[in-house]
C-alpha cells in the first residue's frame, strides 16, 4: 500500500517477522507522542504546557511519596486491566470493567457488613471471595448474552456499567447510607478487622501484592494450561476452535468469570483497602482506561503492572495539575486518550515496515 | 476476425516445422488483439514470470495451461492490470499500453472471469452488473435502462440469466454467466477466464463451450486459463500455450498436440495419469452413515437419506457441484452441524450428533475445506497449530496443563516428516504458504493417535505440483494404513484418480455409488445433474 | 387534561430521540461502509460542547450549529484515520474518540457550567402544526427535529436509489469486489464515517444548543451508545431507525418524567430504565436477526487490505 502526500511517497512493506524490540517501542513513543499532543490541548485553555507537565511527573514521581500514590492508584488500574485483558485475548470484547468494579467495590462492602464482629482473617478472605462470585457472575451474563441471543457484548457490557454505577448511588445514598456522614454520601466506616492493612507510611495496600500474584498467575494460566491455549485459540479464531472440539460456551463463561471477578476485585481495594469505606464515586473511570491500560501492555499480564504504574501515574500527576491550574481531571482522560490513538496508529508498525521516498 | 488459414505441416523435420510456426506466427501476430512480449515478474523469492511471450487474436480461443505455480495466473493478473511486471510490453490492438490496474484493463477492453466469483449475493443481478459504473441518470441509478442492455447482451451469446434475481438465488452456473456478463457488459473484446469449469457439472461445462464458441465467432477473444482439465483444453481452443516454472515451454496450435504431450510439458517429465491402484484390504466398513438428513443455513434440507458405507482402507469420493450438501456433509460427520435424522457409526460406534470433542476421540479426522477460515489460528504459532487438535492426548497434556518438553518433540517430528517449511516452531502461521499450511493440517490430522476414518474436503485446491502430489501420496499411505477416507471435492478429476468408489451426491440425495474402475464421466456428469443412476 | 399530557410526552419524546435518530442515520451509513463507529459518543459530545461554546462567543445559534456539525466530522476522521488508512482495530479506535471526547469536552467546557444561552427557537411549521394532536406531537419542534425528519427519506433514497448508494452497499458486504470494479473503498469507507460524524456532530449540537440550552459536562449521558443499538435495531435501514430512536425516544422521557411523579420506586432505579430498555431491545432484535439470517454488513469490523501475495 502506498501513501502519496505531496512529492512524498510512503510504502507500507509487510514485514516477514517482528522485531522484539517493537514491543516496548511502539509503547514508549506513544505516551511521548501523547504528551506532546496533550500539551497542544493545554495551550489551547491557557496553560502552559512545561509547567503543567512538570507538575505532572513531579506528582506523579517525583518522591517517595508521590510514587507511592502513584502506586495506590496503579492498584484498581492493574486489576481491572487484567480482568479485561483476559476475556479480550479470547475475542470477547468486554468492556464492562467499570461495572465489574463497581459490583465489586459493592458487593464487598456488603461482605463487610455481614460478620462485622469477626476477625481479619475470616472477613478479608470472605470479603475476597464475595467480590470475586459477584463481580464474576455479573461478567458472565454478557457472555451469556452472546452466545446465546447473539447480542453484541460490547453494547451490553456498556449498559450494564451505567446500571450498576446507578446501583451503587442507590445504595449509598439510601438503604446504606451513613447517617453520620453529611455533605459527603458514603457508608458507614469499615470496621478495623475488615480493612485490608497498608505498608506503613503509605497508603499502598495489600491488595497490590494479590494484584502482582494473579499478573503471574494469568500469565501461567495461559501459557502453560490447556485453558490458556483454548482461550487464545478461541480468540485467534472461532471457527478453527470449534473445528477442533473446544467448547467455546462453556469457556467464554470460564474466562467472564474470572475477568469480572479479577475487576470486582478492583472494587475491593477501593473500599477495603483504600477509602474504608463505599462512597459515591468510587471509580474516576477506572474500568475505561483500563482497557487503555492493556492495549498498551498487549494484554500481556506480566506488562500490565508497569503499564498500570504509567497511568497511575498519569491520574496523580492529573491531580496534581488540577490543584495547581484549576485544570480538571478530564484532561487527563483525553491525554489517555491520545495514549490510546499512538499505540493504534502506531501499531502499524506491528505487521508493515515503511519505506520513504521522494516522488520523481 | 480473418479468413482462418488451415495449414497442413507434414511432420518430416520437427525443426522446420517449428521454425514455419513461428513464422506463421510471426506473420499472424499482427492481427493479434493483444500481445505480451517479454514479460517478466518477481515477488520475493520467486521469479514468477521470465521473460513470457503470449498473444492472442480475435475469434480465437487460445488457452494457457500450467500447473499452480507456473505463472499462468500472474501473467493474467499481469495482462488485468493487479500486477506490473518489471520488465515487458504489452500491445493492445497494436499499440503500446501500459496497464496500472483493473479500470484500465477494462478501458483497454480486458475482461475477466474469476474462478471464485466476484459477486455480491445480497444484491441482484443488474446490481452487481453495473456496480462500480457510471449510471445514465447520474446521481440516481438507472437499473432499467441497464436492465435492457443486459437482456440485449445475455440472448446474443446465449447466457440466459433473471435480471432481478438476488444474486444467492442462482445456481453455480448462472452465477458465472452473470459474471461473464459483468465483463461484456462493460464492453470486453478479450476474456479471460479463470478456471471457467472446476464448479461445473460435465452438463454445464457443454453449454459453457458452446457460449465460448459463440463469443468467439462473434469476434470475442477468450483466454482460458486452466491447470488441468485436459480434456477440456483439447475440445476447445484454437491453440495452447503451456507453462512451466515461470516460463513459457510451447505455445503450439491445439490441432497438433494431445493430452499425453500437453501433461509431459507441464511437468517436464513423464506424468502416471492415473495413480496406482492399491487394493481395498478388508470389506470390513469403518465410517457408517445411515440415513442421514440435515438442514443447511438457509433452513432448506441440506442432506436427504444419505447412506454411505466406506470401508477400511477405502477412499469414497463424493463428487458433485459445489452447494449440493458437501459442504453440510462434512460438517455432520464431524459434529459441526447437527444431524436431524439418522444415524452416523464409526466401528459400530454410534456418534450422531455427539460433540465434535467426542467425535475426534472416536477416532474420526478432519481435514477442512477452509484451510486459514477453519484450519487454524493465523495468529498462533506453528507449534500451537500444530497440536490445535491434539492438545487433549494425554501424551502432550495431563488434566490442566499442556506438556511442554513431549509437545516440541512430536511438533519438531511433524515438521521434518512432512516437510513444513517455517522459520522456526514460534513463528506465526499467517507466514506460511498455502501448500505449507495443508501440509500443516494434514500433518496434525494424519498422525492424530486412533485415527480410523479421515474426511478430507477439497484438499489440493489452490497447491502446486510438489504439495498435490504430496498430499495424494499421503492419502494413498493413510489407505496402505487401513484408514477410512471420505474425499470431498469439487474437482472430478482429483475424485478419479485418488478414489476406490465414487458416490455422486445431487440437492443433498446420493444419486448413485460406482466403482472408479467403471466410472464413466458422462455418467457422473448425468448424476450430478441430477439423473438417478441407471441399474 | 390527560391529551395534553400525553400530547406534551409524545412531543417530548420525539424531541429527545432527535439526537438519537440522527446519530443514527450517520452510523447507518458508516455500518453500511463496513466502518464500526464506537466514537458517537465522543464526536455528539465534542459537537454539543463546541455548539454551545460557539454559542456564548457568537451568540448566533446557526453558526454553533455548523461548527458543531464540522467539530463532529472532525473527530470521525480521526477514527476513519486509525481504523482504515492505517487498519487499526475498529472497535478500540472508536473507544478512544469517545474518551477523547468526554475527556477533551471536560476539559474545555469547565468555564461553560452553569452558562446559559439562548439557542435555537421553537418553530412552529405554518398549517401543518394546527393538525389536532399530530400537529403539535410532530410540528412544533426546533430546527434540527425538522433536519432530523428530512434526512431519513433522504438517507434512503441515497443508499437505495443512488450509484453511491449501491457503491456503500457493496463496500460494505464484500469490499474485495467493489475493488475489483474499480471502486475506491477507502474513499467510500471515509465518506460514511465523516457522514456519520457529522451527523454525530449535529446531534450533539441540538442537545446544547436547542434542547437544554446549557453545557453539562458528560451530557450525552450514553446515547452514543443507544444510537449503536438503535443502528442495530434499524437493521440498517434508514425507515426501521425513526421507530428505534423515538421508542428510546419516550422510553428516556419516560424515565424523567416518572422521577417526578412520586412512584415509590427510588429515582436510580427509573434512572436505569433506559440502559436496561437498551439492553432488552438488543437481545431481542440480536434474536431476531439470528432468525430471519440478516446480518450486518459483512465486512464490518475488518480493515480492509488489497490481497497482497
Amino acid at each position: 500500500m502506498v501513501v502519496r502526500l505531496g512529492s512524498i511517497e510512503i510504502e507500507f512493506r509487510k514485514r516477514g517477522t517482528r522485531p522484539r524490540y517493537l514491543a516496548y517501542l511502539v509503547p514508549f513513543v506513544a505516551v511521548v507522542v501523547a504528551l506532546l499532543v496533550g500539551s497542544v490541548v493545554l495551550v489551547s485553555a491557557g496553560v502552559d504546557p512545561l509547567t503543567a507537565y512538570l507538575a505532572l511527573f513531579n506528582t506523579a514521581f517525583g518522591n517517595s511519596y508521590s510514587l507511592s500514590e502513584t502506586i495506590v492508584k496503579a492498584i484498581p488500574l492493574m486489576l481491572a486491566a487484567m480482568g479485561t485483558a483476559i476475556t479480550f485475548l479470547a475475542g470477547f470484547w468486554n468492556i464492562g470493567a467499570e461495572g465489574q468494579l463497581q459490583i465489586g467495590a459493592l458487593a464487598a462492602t456488603w461482605a463487610t457488613l455481614t460478620f462485622s464482629g469477626a476477625p481479619a482473617f475470616v472477613i478479608i478472605p470472605w470479603t475476597m471471595l464475595v467480590t470475586f462470585v459477584a463481580g464474576g457472575a455479573w461478567g458472565m451474563i454478557p457472555a451469556f448474552f452472546k452466545v446465546k441471543l447473539g447480542a453484541d457484548e460490547i453494547l451490553t457490557t456498556l449498559m450494564m456499567n451505567y446500571v450498576a454505577i446507578l446501583a451503587v448511588f442507590y445504595f449509598v445514598y439510601g438503604p446504606w447510607r451513613d447517617p453520620a456522614a453529611y455533605g459527603n454520601p458514603r457508608t458507614p466506616l469499615l470496621p478495623e478487622s475488615a480493612r485490608i492493612p497498608a505498608i506503613l507510611g503509605t497508603r499502598i495496600h495489600l491488595t497490590l501484592f494479590v494484584a502482582l500474584g494473579i499478573a503471574v498467575l494469568l500469565y501461567w494460566l495461559l501459557t502453560r494450561t490447556k485453558f490458556g491455549l483454548e482461550i487464545r485459540i478461541i480468540g485467534g479464531n472461532k471457527d478453527a476452535a470449534k473445528y477442533a472440539g473446544i467448547n467455546v460456551f462453556k469457556n467464554l463463561l470460564l474466562v467472564t468469570l474470572i475477568g469480572g471477578g479479577i475487576a470486582a476485585l478492583a472494587g475491593m481495594g477501593e473500599v477495603a483497602g483504600l477509602h474504608y469505606t463505599l462512597p459515591k464515586g468510587i471509580s474516576p473511570g477506572y474500568g475505561y482506561t483500563a482497557v487503555v491500560v492493556a492495549w498498551l501492555a498487549r494484554l500481556n499480564p506480566v506488562a500490565i503492572p508497569a503499564s498500570a504504574f504509567l497511568f497511575g501515574g498519569l491520574l496523580n500527576g492529573g491531580y496534581g495539575i488540577q490543584m495547581v491550574f484549576a485544570v480538571p481531571i478530564a484532561l487527563v482522560n483525553a491525554i489517555q486518550a491520545l495514549v490510546l490513538f499512538f499505540v493504534l496508529a502506531l501499531s502499524i508498525f506491528y505487521e508493515y515496515n515503511i519505506v520513504v521516498r521522494r516522488r520523481r | 476476425m480473418g479468413p482462418r488459414r488451415i495449414v497442413l505441416y507434414i511432420n518430416r523435420n520437427p525443426s522446420s516445422t517449428r521454425r514455419k510456426v513461428s513464422e506463421l506466427q510471426e506473420t499472424e501476430s499482427a492481427a493479434a488483439v493483444v500481445q505480451m512480449k517479454g514479460i517478466t515478474k518477481t515477488f520475493p523469492g520467486v521469479l514468477a514470470n521470465d521473460h513470457v511471450d503470449f498473444d492472442i487474436r480475435s475469434g480465437e480461443i487460445h488457452a494457457l495451461l500450467g500447473e499452480n505455480g507456473a505463472g499462468k495466473t500472474t501473467l493474467m493478473n499481469i495482462l488485468y492490470g493487479l500486477y506490473q511486471p518489471e520488465e515487458g510490453e504489452i500491445y493492445v490492438d497494436g499499440r503500446r499500453v501500459i496497464i496500472n490496474s483493473p479500470k484500465d484493463a477494462i478501458n483497454l477492453g480486458i475482461g475477466m472471469v474469476h474462478q471464485l466469483f466476484r459477486l455480491i449475493p445480497s444484491l441482484t443481478v443488474t446490481e452487481n452488473i453495473v456496480l462500480g459504473l457510471r449510471s445514465s441518470r447520474r446521481p440516481f441509478l438507472d437499473l432499467d435502462v441497464a436492465e435492457k442492455k443486459l437482456t440485449d447482451l445475455s440472448d446474443r451469446y446465449g447466457l440466459k440469466v433473471d435480471p432481478k434475481a438476488k444474486l444467492w438465488q442462482l445456481s453455480v452456473g448462472e452465477q458465472q454467466r452473470v459474471e461473464i456478463l459483468k465483463a461484456l457488459y462493460r464492453g470486453a473484446k478479450v476474456l479471460i477466464m479463470d478456471e471457467p469449469t472446476s464448479v461445473l457439472t460435465p452438463q454445464e461445462v457443454n453449454e459453457l463451450m458452446v457460449i465460448m464458441k459463440k463469443m468467439a465467432a462473434e469476434g470475442l477473444a477468450v483466454i482460458p486459463f486452466v491447470t488441468h482439465k485436459l480434456r477440456e483444453v483439447m475440445a476447445i481452443s484454437d491453440r495452447i500455450t503451456v507453462m512451466r516454472r515461470g516460463k513459457v515451454v510451447a505455445t503450439i496450435q491445439t490441432k497438433t498436440t494431445n493430452e499425453r504431450d500437453l501433461a509431459m510439458k507441464m511437468v517436464g517429465r513423464m506424468v502416471l495419469m492415473e495413480t496406482e491402484t492399491v487394493k481395498v484390504p478388508s470389506e470390513r466398513a469403518i465410517l457408517e452413515l445411515e440415513r442421514l438428513r440435515a438442514i443447511n443455513d438457509k433452513g432448506l434440507l441440506a442432506l436427504e437419506d444419505v447412506s454411505l458405507s466406506i470401508r477400511q482402507g477405502e477412499i469414497l469420493g463424493i463428487a458433485g457441484v459445489a452447494g449440493n450438501g458437501q459442504t453440510e456433509l462434512a460438517e455432520v460427520i464431524t459434529g459441526l452441524r447437527k444431524a436431524t435424522g439418522g444415524r452416523i457409526l464409526i466401528n459400530g460406534k454410534d456418534i450422531t450428533n455427539r460433540s465434535t470433542r467426542e467425535i475426534m476421540e472416536a477416532g474420526i479426522g478432519h481435514v477442512p475445506e477452509k484451510r486459514v477460515e477453519t484450519g487454524v489460528v493465523p495468529d498462533l504459532n506453528v507449534r500451537e497449530n500444530l497440536i490445535l487438535t491434539s492438545y487433549d492426548d494425554p501424551s502432550l497434556s495431563s488434566r490442566f496443563l499442556l506438556e511442554r518438553a513431549s509437545i516440541d518433540r512430536h511438533v519438531d517430528k511433524l515438521i521434518a516428516d512432512f516437510g513444513i517449511m517455517t522459520p522456526s516452531k514460534d513463528s506465526q502461521v499467517r507466514l506460511l504458504s498455502g501448500g505449507n499450511l495443508q501440509r500443516l493440517i494434514l500433518a496434525r490430522e494424519v498422525t492424530r493417535k486412533n485415527l480410523s476414518a479421515l474426511v478430507t474436503v477439497y484438499p489440493t485446491r489452490g497447491l502446486d505440483v510438489g504439495a498435490t502430489e504430496f498430499i495424494r501420496n499421503t492419502l494413498v499411505s493413510l489407505k496402505k494404513k487401513g484408514v477410512a477416507i471420505l474425499l470431498i471435492s469439487e474437482d472430478l478429476d482429483e475424485i478419479l484418480s485418488l478414489s476406490d468408489r465414487i458416490a455422486v451426491v445431487f440437492k443433498g440425495r446420493i444419486m448413485g455409488v460406482l466403482s472408479a474402475s467403471e466410472a464413466k464421466i458422462d455418467e457422473i456428469g448425468l448424476m450430478m445433474a441430477g439423473a438417478v443412476k441407471a441399474e | 387534561m390527560v391529551q395534553d399530557i400525553i400530547v406534551g410526552f409524545l412531543s417530548t419524546s420525539i424531541a429527545v430521540g432527535t439526537s438519537l435518530l440522527l446519530g443514527a442515520i450517520g452510523e447507518v451509513f458508516a455500518e453500511r461502509s463496513g466502518v464500526m463507529n464506537l466514537g458517537v459518543e465522543g464526536m455528539m459530545v465534542m459537537g454539543a460542547l463546541s455548539g454551545f461554546l460557539t454559542l456564548t462567543l457568537t451568540k448566533d445559534p446557526w453558526v454553533a450549529t455548523v461548527v458543531a456539525t464540522l467539530v463532529g466530522g472532525v473527530m470521525s476522521l480521526i477514527h476513519a484515520v486509525l481504523s482504515i488508512t492505517l487498519r487499526a482495530n475498529q472497535i478500540l479506535s472508536g473507544l478512544a474518540v469517545t474518551m477523547f471526547g468526554l475527556g477533551a469536552s471536560g476539559f474545555l467546557g469547565q468555564r461553560l457550567l452553569g452558562v446559559s444561552a439562548k439557542g435555537l427557537p421553537v418553530v412552529a411549521i405554518p398549517l401543518l402544526s394546527e393538525i389536532p394532536y399530530v400537529g403539535p406531537i410532530l410540528f412544533q419542534h426546533d430546527p434540527i427535529t425538522y433536519i432530523s425528519y428530512v434526512s431519513v427519506p433522504i438517507a434512503w433514497i441515497v443508499l437505495f436509489k443512488t450509484e453511491f448508494g449501491l457503491t456503500v452497499r457493496a463496500v460494505g458486504e464484500d469490499p474485495g469486489v467493489a475493488d475489483s470494479l474499480g471502486i475506491n473503498v477507502y474513499r467510500t469507507r471515509y465518506i460514511c464515517v465523516f457522514v456519520g460524524g457529522l451527523l454525530a456532530g449535529l446531534a450533539g449540537a441540538f442537545l446544547s444548543v436547542a434542547y437544554a440550552r446549557m453545557w453539562v459536562e458528560g451530557m450525552t449521558a450514553g446515547r452514543g451508545w443507544i444510537v449503536i443499538v438503535i443502528t442495530i435495531f434499524s437493521m440498517w435501514n434508514p425507515v426501521r431507525a425513526v421507530v428505534g430512536a423515538f421508542l428510546f425516544g419516550g422510553v428516556s422521557t419516560l424515565s424523567y418524567v416518572s422521577q417526578g411523579l412520586g412512584i415509590g420506586i427510588p429515582a436510580e432505579v427509573l434512572l436505569m430504565m433506559p440502559y436496561l430498555f437498551t439492553i432488552a431491545v438488543l437481545l431481542i432484535v440480536s434474536q431476531e436477526a439470528v432468525r430471519k439470517r440478516i446480518s450486518a454488513p459483512t465486512s464490518m469490523y475488518k480493515p480492509y487490505v488489497r490481497g497482497e501475495r
